[in-house]
């Protein structure tokens, strides 16, 4: 498992994510019959609820991390849980946007603010969203990453105490995503599962890409100071 | 290219959606490429400065060198214990 892991590079992991992408919204395009209740506009659903599942385990992800870099004061723990954030934030503004769209076309309305599933999600993106200002506010580095993986522990705490109490509200027009995902025919089951598995591939993939963007910058700051020391 | 106005209500919400992510991702997309280049540009200033020093202390070539140096002189002792 180990040796597997290692092989994966972030050529491999991009190559897999086009693949299955391309895989998943072909079925669930070309192969999934249309929903027989709201029809077409379903096939926002293969987009919208991957990106939002992705965008929770995200942030639960980032929460790990935290964990790990408080624990051992590793910094590549506090990069690995600021990019899972700022990659979710990401997802999770996609998530806002594709809702409203779909709310727009299946309620007649861009937003509800009676339904607990949507305003429990703004409530945690708004949260996150003040991860960048309170990371940023603190000057000294080493603070400023203990800080922010204070936060990111509290915030991904929230993160299913939120998903519980969603569930224990009471549904105003908004499906709960997992009972109906249950319920789903496997014709349309089976290429949600595809996107939900390109999107984590999708998500793993700019993680990636960013701290490799990140280690370079880093790398090259501590070059520029060896050569300025040594000239 | 399928006009806009030729589709379907529920077409053009499912399009809209579907093109909001890809344009979200295209502008992150963007951003890191623009980060690339600065990184572009900032080891290219990095490898004309490095060009620029004088050979000194710190100079990869210059321990290079000393290393051949203590190679030969340990060779060289090696040889004369081997005739002894």
């Amino acid at each position: 498992m180990a040796n597997a892991l290692k092989s994966i590079t972030l050529r491999r992991l991009a190559i897999a994510t086009v693949l299955v992408m391309a895989a998943g919204y072909a079925l669930a395009f070309f192969a999934a019959p249309e929903d027989a209740d709201q029809g077409f506009i379903q096939k926002i659903f293969y987009l919208h609820v991957p990106l939002a599942t992705v965008a929770l385990c995200g942030w639960i992800v980032a929460a790990i991390h935290a964990i790990r870099h408080l624990q051992t004061g590793d910094p590549k723990h506090d990069a690995r849980s600021y990019v899972s954030i700022h990659i979710s934030v990401i997802f999770g503004l996609a998530v806002l946007l594709t809702g409203a769209i779909w709310a727009k076309g299946s309620w007649g309305v861009w937003w509800e603010w009676k339904e607990p599933t949507l305003v429990s999600f703004l409530i945690v993106f708004l949260l996150y969203a003040t991860y960048y200002p309170l990371r940023y506010a603190i000057e000294d580095r080493d603070r400023q990453a203990r800080y922010a993986s204070v936060f990111a522990i509290t915030a991904g705490a929230f993160v299913p105490l939120n998903f519980l109490a969603v569930r224990l509200a009471q549904p105003l027009i908004h499906p709960r995503t997992f009972s109906s995902a249950g319920g789903l025919p496997d014709s349309m089951l089976f290429p949600f599962l595809v996107c939900l598995v390109g999107m984590a591939l999708l998500w793993a993939t700019l993680v990636w890409f960013e701290l490799d963007s990140k280690a370079a910058s880093a790398n090259l700051r501590r070059i520029r100071r060896a050569l300025e020391a040594t000239a | 290219m399928i006009p806009l106005l030729a589709l379907q209500s529920a077409d053009r919400y499912v399009a809209g959606a579907y093109l909001v992510f890809l344009l979200l991702l295209l502008i992150y997309v963007a951003i890191m490429a623009a980060k690339l280049s600065r990184i572009q540009r900032e080891l290219g200033s990095l490898a004309e400065l490095a060009e620029r020093r004088p050979p000194g202390e710190h100079d990869v070539g210059h321990f290079r060198d000393r290393e051949r140096e203590v190679e030969s002189v340990r060779e060289e002792t090696h040889r004369e214990e081997a005739a002894r």
